[in-house]
């Protein structure tokens, strides 16, 4: 594909003086005609990359919330060995018995990944601020960018509505994991309408990633500022752009594995099927051909951010741009082709192993390109400890972490003994929940301002991070422990032996759920002092085109297209 | 929107029909869960359960291209606007290969290694002795009723639906050159020549599925080729529609030779399944039956 821009297509005209004043103008001149805040209609019909970014996060916000309280269900079960809350009898039975822990585990983290990390880093900050960033006065498609949104909540119902609808034989909601493995996810282990629910949610919701996917990547192919080279385009647009392309190749065949499945369960096929020949193993390797490419779709963006951030803060250009852009390119394509090192113990031949060991541990090197470069960043910056820095160090601490115990599981040696332990969970806790959601904080504190035109309190939002900080280490480090010394995962209870970090764990959730209330109450302190944001609050170190815009930008921003240099 | 925009990129107005369109899929899938298992007001079997929400989203998706008709004919789609569709459509058309790319895995997976996957204690491939289990020639497995599974013959009708697909690929090429040029007679008579190729095709497919020597639900190997030219006959169908919706709109008198993105969408579409059912047709009908030989038991059309 071109890497020539095609933006200055039809412009003869081109003034020589800045474009912050202009923009200024443009806003006045548009003030009579954009539509009021509070106007139904400009939420329901948006066609408008801001509205419905902002429309993506609250979304993500909500469903985060439900995803959270899900874990709180999972830890407040797991405080101490037997049944706490999933007994049958606590509270009049509203947890119900040992299977609806499965249900709430499995919700959790199908909640967490679609409809919260992807709709806040992708759909949220991707629609708000790739177009900024590149001098796009909004997306290639705006009212596809609509649909992408509205089949979210579609989905999250069809999602929600499976938790209330007959699962297994006598009782309700899927509990087989986000996974969806059969022979759980057939009719044998989930014969209701349940998983049916789940089928169709994940369908739609891929839909809607796939139709946003090649909306960014349209935008950021044909829309880049006349001057902006895709070498000279910022580090948070090549990410959206290198997710954008995992998710159109990776999505369909998920959706494949998913119909599959649903004719399986209702119509006879024999895909997944010892009986008629088909293997459910297949659907393993289906699903994870999209679920590995899909981890790397949930930190790229972060990585983006992260890069932002750590540049802003350290006054300094990001250390090896183009190194730093290619890094996430190779990781985007390796991660195509290391799926099978989730399926360690299926009973692959060595060969296979070997070949999965050694191409997941590629990863490791983009990956520490990555990282390296960042630290190199920061090495001799002028670096000021605000609140985003403040993530984006504790990400790049956390994620390293998480990789570091990613490089363990990558060995099959190792994995025959980890293989569904608390290992994992702590290890794609780190890289999600401390590397992703950390990340996600970092471009909310980035860019609350700019989106929103209010100051939030600092100190509010540096007692968010340490909170957060220390609670989700408290959850998460003891399951290193946990996993090492042979702790399941998905069990409702446990041997007494495993009592004392479990009990930390739970600690660790309270802390942050402390945390996330202190993250709530900052923000409605800042809703309520309505401080006046300036164009740009972090100064010199902040170079790319969103700060030249005035905090809120314009409902449409570059009527006059900015000329980069 | 008004004045001193200086760019020509295409703001699009608000639109209800995002927000319709999704509650329409919602109101389908629902009919369709309840369809196969009831729900609410659907009792299961209810084959209509995904109608109302079918018939809905049409109504949606008529008024949405409508809509895009329009804007287009106002002069929305300017120059970078017209590239940016055309990257749309050559991603939208890449989703849908990594979608088949499912079904192709699934029928090569179970077509070379069926033997080895119903026998898991035989997981090391790296031992020779095991060669044998690495052949096709137990391909197609029986069926669960014990019958044996009767392959087409891909040099009767599956060869004539190629050579049907082929000729229709050329066709629409002669219609398109023919738009170009400003011969609308013949990019008609082209265009229509296309959709009668592809009805013709979907006609004969449907011929060759009543006379199918194996079950959807007999085995995996009924069912991934039930699936797999299955949704290849599904993407012929959406594919015809699109080229009919370009006829009609050449009959009306729209489309200029020098833009007519929907008929270049619509080629590029109909090359697209084109050429999967050219990898069909190679791998899923002739491949087994050259390793089969003459051999092969008793083969149907």
């Amino acid at each position: 594909m071109s890497s020539e821009p095609k933006t200055a297509a039809g412009h003869g005209h081109d003034h020589g003086h800045g474009h912050g004043h202009d923009h200024a103008h443009d806003d006045h001149a548009h003030d009579h005609q954009d539509p009021k805040w509070y106007s139904p209609a400009r939420w329901l019909f948006s066609t408008n990359h801001k509205d419905i970014g902002t429309l993506y996060l609250i979304f993500a916000m909500f469903a985060g919330i439900i995803g959270f309280v899900f874990s709180g269900f999972m830890r407040a079960e797991l405080a101490e060995p037997g049944l706490q809350l999933f007994n049958g009898t606590a509270f009049g039975g509203f947890f119900g018995s040992e299977h609806n822990y499965n249900v709430i585990t499995t919700m959790h983290g199908l909640i967490m990944i679609f409809f919260m990390v992807m709709p806040a880093l992708i759909g949220g900050f991707g629609n708000w601020f790739v177009p900024l960033m590149i001098g796009a006065p909004d997306m290639a498609m705006p009212r596809m960018n609509n649909i992408s949104f509205w089949l979210l909540p579609v989905s999250f119902f069809l999602l929600l509505l499976s938790m209330f609808v007959p699962g297994p034989a006598g009782a309700n909601g899927f509990g087989g994991g986000w996974v969806l493995y059969p022979p759980l996810s057939s009719t044998t282990g989930h014969p209701g309408l349940a998983m049916d629910l789940v089928i169709f949610s994940l369908h739609l919701a891929g839909m809607s990633s796939i139709l946003g996917a090649i909306n960014f990547i349209v935008t950021i192919l044909n829309m880049r500022a006349p001057g902006m080279t895709i070498h000279k385009m910022p580090l948070f647009a090549w990410s959206v752009l290198v997710t954008a392309f995992l998710l159109v190749l990776a999505l369909p065949v998920l959706a494949g594995a998913l119909t599959m499945l649903l004719t399986d369960r209702n119509f006879g096929s024999k895909f997944f099927e010892v009986s008629g020949g088909g293997d459910p193993v297949m659907f393993q390797h289906l699903f994870w051909f999209f679920g590995h490419p899909e981890v790397y779709i949930m930190i790229l963006p972060g990585f983006g951010i992260v890069s932002h951030v750590i540049s802003t803060f350290s006054r300094k250009p990001i250390f090896g741009y183009l190194a730093m852009a290619y890094a996430m390119v190779a990781i985007g394509f390796i991660g195509f082709i290391v799926w099978a090192h989730h399926m360690y113990t299926v009973g692959m031949n060595v060969n296979l192993k070997a070949y999965f060991i050694a191409a997941t541990m590629v990863i490791a090197v983009p990956t520490g390109v990555k990282i390296f470069s960042w630290i190199a960043t920061m090495w001799g910056g002028s670096i000021e400890f605000k609140v985003p820095m403040l993530w984006a160090i504790g990400f790049i601490f956390l994620f390293t972490v998480g990789g570091v115990t990613g490089v363990v599981l990558a060995n099959a040696g190792v994995d025959h003994a980890l293989h569904d332990t608390y290992y994992v969970v702590a290890h794609f806790h780190y890289v999600l929940s401390l590397g992703a959601v950390f990340t996600l904080f970092c471009g909310w504190y980035y860019w609350f301002e700019k989106m929103f035109g209010i100051k939030y309190n600092g100190f509010i939002g540096g007692l968010h991070f340490w909170l957060m900080f220390i609670g989700s280490n408290l959850i998460f480090f003891p399951q290193h422990f946990l996993g090492l010394q042979g702790m399941p995962r998905r069990y409702v209870d446990y041997a007494e032996a495993f009592r004392e970090w479990h009990h930390w764990s739970t600690i660790g959730y309270w802390i942050a759920a402390a945390a996330t209330i202190v993250f709530f109450l900052g923000m409605i302190e800042a809703l309520v002092r309505r401080r006046k944001a300036e164009a740009n609050p972090w100064g010199e170190g902040a170079t790319t085109l969103e700060w030249t815009l005035p905090s809120p930008p314009p409902f449409h921003q570059y009527n006059d297209l900015p000329r980069f240099k | 929107m008004a004045g001193d925009v200086k760019h020509d990129y295409h703001l699009v107005k608000p639109s209800p029909w995002p927000l319709l369109a999704s509650l329409a899929m919602l109101v389908m899938v629902l009919g369709g869960a309840g369809y196969m298992k009831g729900l609410w007001f659907v009792p299961q079997g209810a084959w209509w359960g995904p109608l109302p929400g079918l018939v809905a989203l049409i109504f949606v998706l008529i008024g949405w291209w409508g809509d895009v008709l329009k804007e287009s004919r106002q002069g929305d789609h300017k120059e970078v606007v017209q590239i940016s569709l055309r990257y749309g459509m050559v991603l939208f058309i890449a989703s849908e290969v990594m979608f088949f790319v499912a079904w192709f895995w699934e029928f090569f997976e179970m077509a070379i290694y069926h033997t080895l996957r119903a026998n898991p204690e035989h997981s090391d491939l790296a031992n020779p002795a095991l060669e044998p289990l690495l052949k096709w020639n137990e391909w197609p497995i029986a069926q669960t009723d014990g019958s044996l599974v009767r392959p087409f013959d891909p040099f009767h009708l599956p060869l004539i639906n190629t050579l049907i697909l082929l000729l229709s690929g050329t066709t629409v090429t002669w219609a398109h050159h023919a738009l170009q040029s400003g011969d609308r007679k013949s990019a008609i008579s082209g265009l229509a020549l296309t959709v009668i190729l592809g009805v013709a095709f979907t006609c004969l497919q449907v011929v060759e599925y009543m006379e199918a020597g194996f079950s959807y639900d007999g085995s995996i190997y009924g069912s991934a080729f039930f699936m797999a030219t299955g949704f290849h006959g599904a993407h012929v169908v959406i594919g015809t529609i699109m080229l009919m919706v370009c006829l009609g709109r050449l009959m009306a008198g729209g489309m200029k030779p020098e833009k007519h993105l929907g008929f270049e969408f619509a080629a590029w579409y109909w090359h697209f399944v084109d050429v999967v059912w050219l990898f069909l047709f190679a791998f899923v009908y002739v491949a087994p039956h050259i390793i089969w030989g003459s051999g092969a038991p008793g083969l149907g059309h």
